[in-house]
């Protein structure tokens, strides 16, 4: 028995088992030279051409290109460039039907060629082995060659093979009907050919190099054998013309017996198959330098009038190639792209020749009957017959009409070359590869969406797990900072204990003064029908005090809890209530009750108790200049409650301006025991808006609000407290919000100004603006300020009852315009917005100021 | 007396094997439940809930519990089936009235309606959306397993579930629908 490779080279074929003889019909157009064809109009050139990944994009919209020119960068594996196969510019980058059965849409670039052709700067090899190995694989590999066959696999990997390779085949089969690109390539080309096979002979170092050609090819068979005569590795065969010899692994089984294992790749078993196509392709990069821009093309059918194979530029429309033929199109024209057995018709013909074309047919109706109707299948088992494969296109039918998977793929569906055969000898025309097609793309499909619930169940586990830790984590630091919480610093206690016993003190002269106080309304009292509450406001002072001495105390508790510079704060804090206490001691009859309510996580705990000290102490201030008057306005506890993210200090801050504004408020209301009834307008406010519609919607809403205020003249006011619990969550922009309530309580208070001479029964509105957690407060302020607006209104009908009201009248205080702050408070609007906010502010402010004047002049006294 | 040999000879044998079983018993216990495995693996994993319980993991735990087959709307008839194939019970059409193909989305955020609010990030259960406190969001595509859960948080509802786009690796040769074309 011979070995292997003396058989091979006795020029033993071997037989692959099925197959089918279709009519040939390859001299419509093997009897011409390969034409050229003008330059098309428009180059059309999918960035993707082949199996495996996109290029990146080298080029712009509107840029020149010269011939040659790479358009894309190959970057993941398994990508290839593509070139400018003509001088042009590049009119669009966008997706185009793509040369797929579905035609579906695929980015392209979109040239025009300027009719010049130039070529860019080429760099041929002249010598091979002055090129390492990875040299050459980089030229193969930015040239841009596919395997011009069938699927497109990319060259430079075939060729970078890592497998040792016994046996290269060069594949001039060429089996289907009607094709005679690699005919005729070989007949004109063989030389470059057998360069190209001459690299791939450098590059593999085979035993032995085949060139199969069927035998009815005989011109081409003779170019070959004459080219590779100086090549004693390199056999030319002749092999019977039977379809599908021209399969990869019907061609292996052919010339050397040897069979893929299936689900395999021929490497496996030391072999290599390359087109004619692309080892002409080869030899053009290497030794001339050009890449992969144009190839041979088969038009041909009946309906073309210059049946032959032209040189087609990759990019060119299937359209300009039949133009160019004389194409005269029949009733139910089809074009199919590739040959009868394996092509495709074409959805339309303005889809590009690509890489892999190596057909196009305009079949006549005759030529080509258009497929019957399916009838049932006889299991006459024609198919199995023919299956080049030995598979069983029965068995593989039935299962793909039962959406079987699990039995298409145990009986090796996947082992199918789609080659068209079964359906060819269907007596009952059932189309057996489309359902083969159907079942594979669908099976692919199951295995995509398998892999990607895998990943989404391993993510929502990841998921899960991070939620859970992150609790538990939660969990751990609320337990550490309440431990921490118990057992204050005892430094801190002392200030703490000398700071109550300074109050002490100061409660006595508070005392004092009560008295005074109490005398003072008495006197009061006697001229006036007014209730002496002083007692009870006394009272209430006291209790207020120690409640605000008690926050504090826990204040400061808590501001040791995380800061360092503890002392600091502390002396601050200090300095801050001496500062209220001292406010306090100069005001008479009126107690402020403001308690800065911050329970943050992490202040910056000494600014803020600066700022709110500083609030406190206008509050007092303005205590004082109402004199004479039992004060019992609960101004606004502004209870900002800001949360761990928040920014308590600015939040303070503007509650200490609201809570200013409330006293002056309250100073002009003279000698008018205001009980003050508040009516809680819950604004619960969600989310999204646009801050600059906010603002002008805010700035709507206060200019309402004036207006309803300036009507109500003369008339008991009703003011005005708003206590605006703005109770901002994690994510929500506290200081925003507290300006936001600040603006609209100081327009609140501006209207109770200008109620002079009555009794204020007000009033008050605690807008309680509970926004959650992402709310945006502004529109909770615009809505707040609405909501007030409204209570005027209402309380402008309760006139004539409280007109009676009024002693002596005060002199109406200009209002003034003490939201000087609001706009300048709006950190983080941008600049625009702010000058927007700005300027809406001044016109409410100049219409109030506007408004009170009037009042002045109108109320004589 | 031959009895009382026989059942002797009877008691001791039955001694032996039961020794024997309940070793075996100990020795090659196995320990899951399996089947929650190999339900859970039928299960599509969108983790969108419309089960009723929170995953599908859970899910699949309540069907090894005897729970109905037919609960999963993303995963369609053919989820059915084969869990029907697993349980060895009559397949069900899908509880609800769901069509028996569903048709595979994924969500879509309209950026520049976006106020990034994160209540999406919040609810997705594969961590797909992308996105910081006011800042915009996006869906990373390849993660998103289309389950809805994020449209309904979405308090200014820009978030649209868009059928999966095809491709031309996804595209199926259509059977009855093979396009014979007028060439102009």
């Amino acid at each position: 028995m011979d070995s292997l490779v003396e058989q091979i080279e006795r020029g033993t074929l071997w037989q692959f088992p099925g197959g089918v003889h279709p009519p040939e019909q390859k001299s419509l157009s093997n009897q011409h030279p390969i034409a050229r064809l003008p330059l098309p109009s428009k180059i059309v050139l999918p960035l993707k051409q082949h199996i495996g990944a996109n290029g990146q994009l080298l080029v712009n919209k509107g840029d020149k290109v010269l011939k040659g020119q790479a358009l894309t960068k190959p970057s993941a594996n398994w990508s290839l460039p593509i070139h400018a196969p003509t001088s042009g510019e590049v009119l669009d980058i966008t997706p185009a039907p793509s040369a797929h059965p579905s035609a579906l849409p695929e980015l392209s670039i979109i040239m025009a060629p300027d009719g010049e052709d130039s070529w860019c700067e080429l760099h041929p090899v002249a010598d091979l082995s002055s090129l390492t190995h990875a040299q050459l694989i980089d030229i193969l590999h930015n040239a841009g060659i596919a395997g011009m066959g069938g699927a497109g696999f990319p060259t430079y990997i075939k060729a970078d093979s890592h497998q040792p390779i016994e046996y290269l085949i060069v594949n001039g089969v060429e089996c289907e009907p009607y094709i005679t690109a690699d005919d005729l390539l070989m007949q004109t080309h063989a030389k470059e050919i057998v360069q190209g096979i001459e690299v791939m002979q450098h590059l593999l170092k085979p035993q032995r190099i085949i060139v199969g050609i069927e035998d009815n090819k005989p011109q081409a068979i003779a170019a070959m054998k004459q080219a590779c005569e100086h090549n004693d590795a390199i056999l030319v065969r002749a092999i019977p013309t039977k379809y599908p010899s021209g399969g990869e692994k019907q061609l292996i089984r052919v010339l050397t017996s040897k069979e893929v294992p299936s689900g395999g790749i021929p490497a496996d078993i030391g072999v290599l198959v390359q087109n004619v196509g692309t080892l002409f392709a080869v030899s053009e990069a290497i030794y001339k330098g050009k890449p992969l821009i144009e190839r041979v093309v088969t038009v041909t059918g009946n309906t073309i009038h210059k049946a032959q194979n032209v040189w087609a530029l990759i990019g060119t429309e299937i359209k300009h190639l039949l133009d160019c033929q004389g194409f005269t199109p029949v009733p139910e024209q089809r074009v199919v792209m590739g040959g009868p057995m394996m092509g495709f018709t074409l959805p339309t013909v303005r889809i590009p020749v690509v890489k892999t074309t190596n057909c196009i047919l305009a079949p006549d109706n005759q030529e080509l009957a258009q497929p019957g109707d399916e009838k049932a299948c006889i299991r006459c088992s024609a198919c199995a017959d023919a299956c080049p494969q030995t598979l069983l296109p029965q068995q593989l039918q039935w299962f793909a009409k039962a959406k079987d998977f699990d039995k298409l793929e145990q009986y090796n569906l996947f082992d199918c070359i789609e080659c068209g055969a079964c359906s060819y000898v269907c007596p009952s025309e059932i189309p057996l590869v489309q359902y083969y097609r159907v079942a594979k793309a669908e099976i692919r499909e199951q295995k995509l969406d398998q892999i990607k619930a895998e990943r989404a169940k391993e993510r929502f586990e990841a998921r899960k797990e991070r939620l859970e830790r992150d609790q538990q984590e939660r969990q751990n630091r609320h337990k550490r900072s309440s431990a921490k919480a118990v057992k204050p610093d005892a430094e801190k206690a002392k200030v703490a204990d000398a700071l109550e016993r300074v109050k002490q003190k100061q409660g006595d002269k508070s005392a004092v003064q009560a008295a005074i106080e109490r005398a003072k309304a008495k006197k009061a009292a006697d001229g006036s029908i007014e209730p002496d509450n002083s007692e009870v406001a006394q009272e209430r002072a006291k209790r207020k005090e120690q409640a605000r001495l008690y926050k504090e105390q826990k204040q400061s508790a808590q501001d040791t809890e995380q800061t360092a510079d503890d002392k600091k704060d502390a002396v601050a804090a200090a300095i801050a209530r001496a500062k209220a206490k001292k406010a306090a001691q100069q005001a008479e009859k009126a107690t402020p009750d403001e308690q800065p309510n911050t329970d943050d996580a992490k202040p910056e705990p000494r600014k803020a108790a600066v700022a709110a000290a500083i609030a406190r102490a206008k509050a007092k201030k303005a205590a004082q200049q109402a004199e004479e008057t039992p004060s019992d306005t609960a101004a606004e506890p502004a209870q900002a409650q800001t949360d761990e993210q928040s920014d308590p200090r600015k939040a303070a801050v503007a509650a200490a301006i609201a809570r200013a504004k409330a006293k002056k408020a309250a100073q002009q209301a003279e000698e008018t025991p205001s009980d003050t009834t508040a009516e809680p307008t819950q604004v619960q406010t969600d989310e999204q808006s646009d801050p600059r519609k906010a603002a002008v919607a805010a700035a709507i809403a206060r200019a309402k609000a004036k207006k309803a205020a300036k009507q109500a003249e003369e008339r008991p006011s009703d003011t005005a407290a708003e206590p605006a619990q703005a109770q901002t969550d994690e994510q929500s922009d506290p200081r925003k919000a507290a300006v936001a309530a600040a603006i609209a309580r100081a327009k609140a208070k501006k209207a109770a100004q200008q109620a002079e001479e009555t009794p204020s029964d007000t009033a008050a509105e605690p807008a309680q603006v509970q926004t959650d957690e992402q709310s945006d407060p502004r529109k909770a302020a615009v809505a707040a300020a609405i909501a007030r607006a409204k209570a005027k209104k209402a309380a402008k009908q309760e006139e004539e009852n409280a007109q009676d009201a009024d002693s002596t009248a005060a002199p109406a205080e200009q209002p003034k315009p003490a939201d000087n702050n609001d706009t300048s408070e709006n950190a983080p609007l941008t600049p625009e917005q702010k000058r927007q906010a700005a300027i809406k502010a001044a016109v409410a402010k100049a219409k109030a100021k506007k408004q009170a004047k009037e009042q002045e002049g109108n109320d004589p006294s | 007396m031959t009895l009382f040999y026989a059942l002797i000879a009877l008691g001791s044998l039955a001694l032996i094997f039961g020794l024997i079983l309940g070793y075996a018993a100990v020795k090659y216990r196995v320990e899951s439940n399996p089947i929650v495995d190999q339900v859970d693996a039928i299960l599509p994993q969108t983790q969108c809930g419309q089960c009723g319980y929170p995953g599908c993991r859970p899910y699949a735990e309540a069907i090894a519990n005897g729970d109905e087959i037919n609960k999963c709307p993303p995963g369609g008839e053919a989820t059915v089936k084969k869990l029907a194939d697993l349980m060895g019970v009559e397949a069900k059409p899908l509880a609800g009235g769901e069509e028996a193909e569903p048709v595979k989305t994924v969500a879509y955020i309209r950026e520049d309606e976006c106020i990034g609010c994160t209540k999406c990030i919040q609810a997705c259960p594969v961590d797909a959306i992308v996105g910081a406190t006011r800042q915009m969001h996006t869906v990373i595509d390849d993660e998103c397993t289309g389950c809805d859960l994020c449209v309904e948080p979405c308090p200014v509802d820009c978030i649209d579930m868009l059928p999966v786009e095809q491709t031309k690796q996804t595209w199926k040769w259509q059977l009855d629908a093979i396009a014979v074309k007028q060439i102009d």
